[in-house]
């Protein structure tokens, strides 16, 4: 099978985010840029999918020249080839998502797998609009039945089952209150929690491997896609801060706190 | 008049999911700004009793779409009939709690009505069609202010930021039944409840969380959870280890909560967990280690084995009440 994944260039989320003072953006000084965690995931199991089934995985992403750091890195977990369009500039979900299904329509993977929602502009929406625009079926908020314990996960077996006739997948998915699991029609469009799998380390020969995997790039003025933005942010600014407490020296007193002065209990 | 339509969730249970009131509240103060008229839409195999739920919380009209195609929510049934309603109303604004259902179902209407989204709003301003939502990024670390462009607009919102909409009101129910047929590519298989006596994590009023220092031993975290009619949590590490349940994990990759009282004990507070709980009213951390960084967000801490601390704590709460 031919899976599309996609991997977003994102603030690493260990780092500190601060907001400019002119509230314009924020401090990219010194920063430190990863695939996006959730796309991470949808890469692992894109992977194991295409080890399981056979097939190709493609990778996808979009933004200025340094997105090949990602796309590079996907190829070195194992990803066959990637596709980079390139594009400077803010884009609202709407427009990735219009960007994706061109991506889509070109390649014709059987299942896309995207992660949820991207750390920085935490939306969760492009998933759900690349499945209405191409008219597929979606599965958002993949998980895993099993615990990062169990041997599936050491043998890195795909959550995503597929049908044995290889058109159609059963997705658990994370939802309020339990588990729901559905099964989606191929192709599908599937988006990934944090639980589904625990993504793998690039290994050495995996780097070097992914350094002649093919790269294709793109423009989206070529894939007639209209990218201006219908969402813009106006202004960001800091959340108000807070200043740290005190500490107390033994539960009698913290009793006291809480029903007293925080009026909490 | 301009309409503000907010989608109702139904539990699988049958009942109204309690972050439907909060997004009532919220499609509410949007009207009062928008100068719109507030309406709800309710969705399932039988939604008279929701219905009528639901008229009493504020909206002008409730839309009541029964039909067995509707037994078990998939935004490929939910969406169609949604946005066909909210064309037939011509509808400016629609919205829903962000929940996961929310989550799902939004961006798959928005998409139908080529309407830009703003997702977990906590606040709106503005007046008429110029609207500004204010909305969380990088997992709150920023609050950020965004205009949609689009006729049509989309949001979910966040919940903990609405007081829920009062009873009291007398709105008009009427039936609605959607023309768009669904596709039938995506079958609901089951639902697994996950059961559990304390409140949902994200709607919970306090929340006790455990991290490494428990080392994977929750017994004194869910007796004060107990005690104290909370939710209980639990840092990545914990859930990574697979001591825990992974829906329990808060923090930047897992559930941003926001309740009146946050307990932490044995969590050291790395960057990834404050941004899920530091929007917490008070915070209380336990923790062995003076300077360990959750001290530097917390209200009230207290240096200590949190084995010895927890069970002090739960008979001092029991006693104070």
């Amino acid at each position: 099978m031919k899976i599309l994944v996609t991997a977003k260039r994102v603030e690493d989320p260990e780092s500190k985010i601060k907001v400019k003072p002119d509230g314009s953006g924020i401090v990219q000084e010194g920063m430190k840029y990863k695939i996006n965690p959730f796309d991470e995931i949808a890469v692992e199991e894109g992977l194991r999918l295409t080890a399981k089934h056979g097939g190709e995985l493609v990778v996808v992403s979009i933004g200025a020249k340094e997105v090949q750091e990602q796309l590079r890195h996907a190829l070195a977990m194992g990803a066959h080839k990637a596709v980079w369009i390139n594009h400077a500039g803010p884009l609202d979900q709407m427009a990735i998502a219009a960007l994706l299904q061109k991506v889509a329509e070109k390649e014709k993977p059987d299942l896309v797998i995207l992660g949820k929602q991207s750390i920085d502009d935490d939306q969760n929406q492009v998933g759900q609009y690349l499945a209405e625009f191409l008219g597929w079926g979606q599965a958002t908020f993949a998980s895993k039945a099993e615990s990062f314990e169990s041997d599936a996960e050491k043998n890195k077996v795909p959550a995503i089952a597929v049908g044995a006739d290889n058109k159609s997948v059963k997705v658990v998915r994370e939802v309020d209150g339990g588990l729901a699991t559905v099964e989606c029609q191929l192709p599908a469009v599937v988006t990934t929690d944090l639980r589904l799998n625990l993504p793998r380390y690039a290994s050495l020969m995996g780097i070097q491997k992914a350094k002649s995997k093919p790269m294709e790039e793109l423009q989206p003025s070529a894939l007639g896609v209209d990218v201006a933005p219908k969402m813009t942010v106006v202004k960001m600014t800091a959340p108000p801060s807070r200043k740290a407490g005190i500490k107390v020296p033994d539960v009698a007193a913290l009793v006291d706190k809480l029903k007293n002065e925080a009026k909490v209990i | 008049m301009p309409i503000v339509l907010i989608v109702a969730e139904q539990q699988p249970d049958g009942a109204l999911r309690k972050a439907t009131l909060n997004a009532l509240a919220a499609g509410a103060q949007l009207a009062q700004k928008a100068g719109a008229e507030l309406h709800a839409v309710a969705l399932g195999k039988d939604v008279a009793a929701l219905a009528e739920q639901l008229k009493q919380h504020g909206p002008k009209v409730v839309h009541a779409a029964a039909s067995p195609a509707f037994e078990h929510y998939l935004a490929e049934t939910y969406a169609p009939a949604v946005a066909e309603l909210a064309q037939s109303l011509k509808a400016d604004f629609v919205g829903a709690a962000s929940t996961a259902l929310g989550k799902d179902l939004m961006p798959r209407v928005a998409a139908r009505l080529k309407a830009a989204m703003a997702s977990d709003v906590m606040k709106f301003d503005g007046s008429g069609a110029d609207i500004t939502f204010t909305r969380p990024m990088w997992a709150g670390n920023v609050i950020a202010d965004v205009k949609l462009a689009t006729p049509v607009k989309a949001f979910t919102v966040r919940a903990t930021e609405f007081q829920p909409a009062p009873a009291g009101g007398s709105g008009e129910v009427k039936a609605f039944s959607p023309t768009a047929a669904p596709s039938g590519a995506t079958k609901f298989v089951e639902f697994k409840e996950v059961k559990s006596a304390r409140p949902e994590l994200t709607e919970a009023r306090v929340v006790v969380s455990g991290g490494r220092g428990t080392k994977g031993d929750f017994k004194e975290i869910e007796a004060l959870a107990d005690e104290l009619g909370a939710a209980v949590g639990a840092s990545r590490a914990v859930c990574d280890a697979g001591w825990v349940p992974n829906d329990l994990q808060v923090g930047q990759t897992g559930k941003v909560v926001a309740p009146q009282l946050y307990v932490a004990a044995g969590i050291s507070g790395a960057i990834q967990h404050l941004a899920g709980m530091k929007g917490s009213k008070t915070i209380v951390a336990i923790n062995k280690d003076p300077e360990a960084p959750i001290f530097q967000v917390a209200d009230y801490g207290i240096v200590g084995d949190l084995f010895k601390v927890l069970p002090e704590l739960r008979a001092a709460i029991k006693a104070a009440r």
